[in-house]
């Protein structure tokens, strides 16, 4: 279990250039580094339910990214440092950073 | 006639007859199950935002707990996803969108806007988010940071917004009559 607070990196992975697949995890987030927030409960492996396979309860996270670590600095929008997008991922999507 | 020419209205009552043949939903849990969907909306919303501004146990239970807390106020919420609830404070402003699909908390929001489920709320809720709900007017002071919340898996969310000043002294239920549908999402915030 990932305790608050734990820097992590989301998978920089593309299975859907492998294949048919149903993911729960955004591009933009792929491969960018992020912080635990809290566990908010074990749920079955959408990637799994999505093809009526059976599916392991997997460890669903809220990770915080900070805002600027996810958009270029190029942008035509500002992205003050203290904003943050909150999202919901799946342990085995997270790597340690 | 095969089932691709049918109209939508044969189809469903096969589908219906398959589901009870089969043992999977019969008419009674169908009509029940559309029965709670219909009942959900932003009023049911606007009332736990009301009770949380005069209740602070109940505020504690909605932020730690949102689907036993609707459900303290007659919300019907079994067989639902988790609801999580997020508290905006003078220090942070969050904004509510599913840039995969759809997600939302329909038994307190009931059915999404139509701009909800548009490609441009959810391409620049993540990535202009000030810009876009200054479109609503909302304009947040520079010391507010703002915090997207991407529904992306199995919790809906909905937001908490801050009550407005000039309420003192209001009713639950005066209160619960300001809180608009955007104000759960982020988009908006409510007025006096």
């Amino acid at each position: 279990m990932l305790s608050a607070g734990t820097p992590v990196r989301v998978r920089l992975d593309w299975p859907e250039t492998r294949g048919r697949c149903h993911i729960r995890t955004p591009h933009y987030v792929r491969g960018r580094p992020g912080e635990i927030v809290r566990h908010l409960g074990d749920f079955p492996n959408p990637e799994d339910l999505a093809f009526a396979r059976p599916a392991k309860p997997v460890a669903l996270y809220h990770v915080r990214f900070r805002q600027a670590d996810l958009w270029p600095a190029a942008d035509p929008w500002p992205h003050p440092a203290g904003d943050e997008i909150l999202i919901e991922l799946y342990e085995h999507w997270l790597e340690a950073a | 006639m095969t089932w691709r020419e049918a109209d939508s209205a044969t189809l469903l009552a096969g589908l219906r007859s398959l589901l009870a043949a089969k043992s999977i939903a019969s008419a009674d849990e169908i009509a029940e199950r559309i029965r709670i969907t219909d009942g959900g909306g932003p009023a049911q919303g606007a009332r736990m935002v009301a009770k949380a501004w005069t209740d602070p146990d109940y505020k504690a239970l909605m932020l730690a707990d949102g689907a036993r807390a609707a459900e303290l106020l007659d919300i019907p919420m079994r067989g639902l996803p988790p609801l999580g609830v997020v508290e905006n404070t003078p220090g942070i402003h969050h904004l509510v969108v599913c840039t995969l699909c759809s997600c939302y908390p329909r038994a307190v929001l009931g059915y999404p806007p139509f701009w909800f489920k548009s490609a441009a709320y959810r391409a620049r809720a993540v990535r202009d988010p000030r810009g876009l709900i200054a479109e609503w007017g909302t304009e947040l002071p520079a010391a507010t940071a703002i915090r997207v919340v991407d529904s992306t898996a199995d919790y809906r969310w909905m937001v908490l917004p801050m009550r407005p000043a000039g309420t003192e002294g209001w009713s639950e239920a005066e209160l619960a009559a300001i809180v608009r549908e955007g104000d759960m999402i982020g988009v908006t915030r409510p007025r006096a």
